[in-house]
Formats: structure tokens, sequence, C-alpha cells
């Protein structure tokens, strides 16, 4: 199979039962997306396939042969951390980071297609996901943070 | 680690295709659509295939359409993009809030309207949506295309009119002008599966006489996901709350909920019943009397 991860080709010869996830961190050795729950309810798996959120865990490596798909990894660009990844280091919105990784994919997802959501829009974005310790309060206030840090840069504010 | 058994994998290039390998396999081979059901079933060996024929490639599957008086879901389209539909939401409002609240965004970017139905987990939100809805199933196999009414499409858990050899491909609804619709859900959080759920469909003449009533039903153990009993006392009767009561209590005395983990046996009757009484009220607030003046 090859799959084109953050921009690069790769090409593997895989069992048709590995996961995403494992593909990712075990074959790739791309670990910054986690491997929680392994039942798709937590979201630390969370990775883009072909532009949109997707449970890695509940995904098949060869499903994704022909496809690309984008990792926490590929967030930091040229110019330094990603907005989200900034502000959620400012506003505290990690503790331990477990379900840091697929916090900030859809973060950066949410927004992407709407740069200024609401803060239910910003919940109901990542209930699909766990944070164990920081609460979600801290994780809503830095998305918000970074929705604004990114209209300020636009110039719209 | 969960890990599923071995099996074989192919990408299908058409919808033909798919039919051939299932032939060929036999019963051993299943589909893969979403994987959403699948894939977590196959990690616990509760389903282990010996060919999983993947799907996701047949955009002849996926999109959402009106044709010839039917509003028509390719069995490949996702939850999210029957959300994100204005033509869905406008002819049928019970789709998007039954959309509203299965599973999560990101499962809904993955799962399919087709692999939903196919699962037909007795808690499955959309089995209850298009029973009352009255939708038609398309399953195609060596044969060519056949029709199922979704009321005759689920045969107990995890079973349909779905035969080894074939694939859904579409659901066809047909179009209801003036029509109301609504679909709401108990569950424990967000996300998480019905403790019970009730959807409806209302048709009412110009006196607010119902005159076609459909009333689905998840999660509370009937086999078909449809209160034919409470359908049948509406019919012909003003729709007020005296008869959406004795609806909602012809839907409770007739389900069959079983005691689990969501709940004990009386409360989820409970719930049939005055979750029907919600759903008819909000469906009769977005129904037009006498239909549309087209
Ligand atoms: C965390 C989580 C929460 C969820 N919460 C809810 C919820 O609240 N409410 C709810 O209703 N659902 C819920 N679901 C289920 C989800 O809606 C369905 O699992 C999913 O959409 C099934 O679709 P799929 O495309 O993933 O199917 P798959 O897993 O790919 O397939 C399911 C079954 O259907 C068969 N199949 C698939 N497509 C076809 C076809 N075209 N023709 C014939 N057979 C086919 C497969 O062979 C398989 O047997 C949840 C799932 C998860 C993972
Ligand atoms: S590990 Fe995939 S959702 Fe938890
Ligand atoms: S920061 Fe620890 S789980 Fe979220």
């Amino acid at each position: 199979m090859g799959v084109t991860v953050n921009g690069v080709e790769h090409v593997r010869d895989v069992e048709p039962r590995l996961l995403l996830v494992h593909l990712l961190r075990d074959e790739l050795r791309l670990t910054g997306t986690h491997w929680g729950c392994d039942t798709s309810n937590c979201g630390a798996c969370i990775v883009w396939m072909d532009g949109l959120p997707v449970k890695s865990c509940t995904v098949l490596a060869v499903m994704a042969d022909g496809r690309s798909v984008r990792t926490v990894e590929d967030l930091e660009g040229p110019f330094g951390l990603d907005q989200v990844q900034q502000s959620f280091m400012d506003c505290h919105g990690l503790q331990c980071g477990f379900c840091t990784p697929g916090m900030l994919m859809t973060a950066r997802k949410l927004l992407d297609d709407n740069p200024d959501p609401t803060d239910t829009e910003i919940r109901q974005a990542i209930s699909g996901q766990i944070c164990r310790c920081t609460g979600y309060r801290n994780i809503v206030a830095a998305i918000r943070h970074a929705a604004d840090a990114e209209a300020v840069g636009r110039g719209d504010t | 680690m969960q890990v599923p058994a071995f099996f074989e994998y192919q990408r299908a290039t058409s919808v033909e295709h798919v039919v051939t390998l299932l032939e060929r396999f036999g019963p051993e081979a299943r589909i893969v659509a979403g994987g959403h059901s699948l894939i977590p079933m196959m990690k616990l060996r509760l389903a282990q295939p010996e060919l999983l024929v993947d799907v996701n490639d047949l955009h002849e599957l996926s999109g959402i359409s009106v044709s010839e008086g039917e509003l028509r879901i390719g069995a490949l389209t996702r939850h999210a993009e029957l959300l994100a539909s204005p033509v869905a939401g406008e002819h049928f409002p019970i789709l998007h809030d039954a959309e509203r609240v299965i599973a999560d965004p990101v499962v809904r970017n993955r799962g399919t309207i087709g692999g939903s139905v196919c699962q037909a987990d007795p808690s499955e939100d959309l089995s209850g949506v298009f029973t009352s809805l009255r939708a038609v199933a398309v399953v195609r196999g060596t044969g060519g295309d056949r029709t199922v009414p979704m009321r005759e499409f689920f045969h107990g858990p995890y079973e349909t009119a779905v035969r080894p050899a074939e694939i859904l491909v579409e659901l066809r609804v047909p179009l209801r002008p003036g029509a109301g619709s609504a679909y709401v859900k108990v569950d424990r959080r967000a996300g998480d599966w019905a403790v019970a759920a009730a959807g409806a469909v209302v048709s009412l003449d110009a006196d607010g006489v119902v005159t076609e009533v459909g009333i689905g039903l998840t999660a509370v153990g009937d086999a078909d996901f449809t209160a034919v009993e409470a359908e049948d006392l509406l019919r012909g009767r003003v729709a007020d709350d005296d008869a959406f009561a004795a609806a909602g209590a012809a839907a409770a005395e007739h389900c069959r909920p079983t005691a689990d983990q969501r709940g004990p046996v009386d409360y989820k009757r409970h719930l049939a019943g005055e979750l029907t009484v919600r759903a008819l009220r909000a469906a009769t607030a977005r129904a037009h009397r006498g239909g549309f003046p087209e």
C-alpha cells in the first residue's frame, strides 16, 4: 500500500488487519498521534484522512491506501507552531497532553471551516473526545483564543 | 490491544465488482463502508469475515438528490453529509434532528447511512427514522435491482433483507409536501446510543386532521422499529394533545424493551410513550395544514 502522510509518500507491505493508528505510530514512527481507548470513543487517535478528521483506531491502514493523511506532526510550519498549538500553550489547554493531538487536529479543522465559532460550536466539535485532566473549559478557551488570534492576523478585527 | 482475526482485503472498483466478489466468496465476505460498526466488531472478534470488500471508492453510491418525487440518499453518504444537506433538511427535518444526535462529529465523518441501516443494531437511530418516513431500500445483486420497504427491511437484531451477495445501493424517501417530521432521543451523554428515541412524520388536512402518520421507535425492542398501533390510532383524528397522549400510550404498551445498562424496562417503556408524544407534537408544529398550495 501507499499512503501520503504529511506530504510524504510511504510504501509499505502491511497486513489488512493493521489499524491506521498503528501504521502511523509503529511503522512510520509518528508517535504524536496517540492511542487510547481503542474503541472510537476518546479521540486521542484523531488524524485527518483526505482532509477530514477520523478516529484512526477504527480505520484500517489499507483503507488509507492512495489517500492522504495529516497528523499532529504536520501542524508546526516553517514559521513555528500552528496558532492552535500556541493557544493551547498560552491558555493551559493541556496538562498531561494525552488528548492534545486529537484536540489540536479537530480544533484546526474547525477553525479552517468556521473561523469564528461560538463556544457551543467548539464544544460540539470536540464532543467525541475525552480529556481526563484539564477539563474542557481551558480547551474551549484555547480554541477561542486561537480563533481570535487568527482574526487579528487576518486583519478582521 | 484489540486485533482483528486474519482476513483478505479488496478495494471494489464498481458496484458490479462488489456483487461479483460477494458471490464468489459467499457469506464469509463482508462489505466495509465507514467501518465504524464492523471494525469494532472485528476487533472484538464478534465478526470474523474472511474477505472485506471496501466500497469507499464507489462515488456512485454517495450523494443526496431529489428525483421523481423522492429524496434519494446513496448508501455511502456519510452521516456528516446528510447533516449538512440543505435539501434533506428542507424536506425532512427529522433527518437533521437525528443526525445531530448520532455519535459525534468525527464518527459522523466516516459512518455511512447504508452501514447504519445494514448494521441493524436495535439502537440504530436511522432505523426508526427511515421506518417512520416509509422509505424504500434499493438493493442490487446479480439479478439486478430490487426494492424493499424499510418496514420489511429489518429481520431482527443485526439481520436485514439484504442477502449475502447483495449490496444496498440507496434509500428513497417519497416526498410528502406539507408533512412535518421530527426526531427526539434520550441518551446518557453527548454522542451516546439512545436509551430510547422516537421519530414522527405527520400529514394534516385543512382541518388539522391527521391524514397520514409514521412513527418510528429506536432501542425499545420493536423488531421493525415501528409503532403501528399508535399510527392506526391517530389516523383520522384531530392532531391535538389528547390524540398524542393516546398514541403515546399505545406505543408504550406495544413496545418490548429489555433491561440493560441504559435502563430498566419500565423506564424505557415510559420513554417510548413520552418521546412518541414529543415527536408527534414537534412534527405537527412543522406540518402545513392541507399540504402546500402547489
Ligand atoms: C463511538 C460511536 C458512537 C456511535 N453512536 C451512534 C448513535 O448514537 N446512534 C447510531 O445510530 N449509531 C451510532 N454509531 C454507529 C454509527 O452510526 C454506525 O456504526 C455507522 O454509521 C455504521 O456505518 P458504517 O458505514 O461505519 O458501517 P460499517 O461498519 O462499514 O458496516 C456495518 C454493517 O453494514 C454492512 N454494510 C455497510 N454498507 C453496506 C451496503 N452498502 N450494503 C450492504 N451492507 C452494507 C457491513 O457489511 C456491516 O455488516 C456509533 C458508532 C461509534 C463508533
Ligand atoms: S483510541 Fe481511537 S478513539 Fe480512543
Ligand atoms: S490533558 Fe491529559 S487527557 Fe487531556
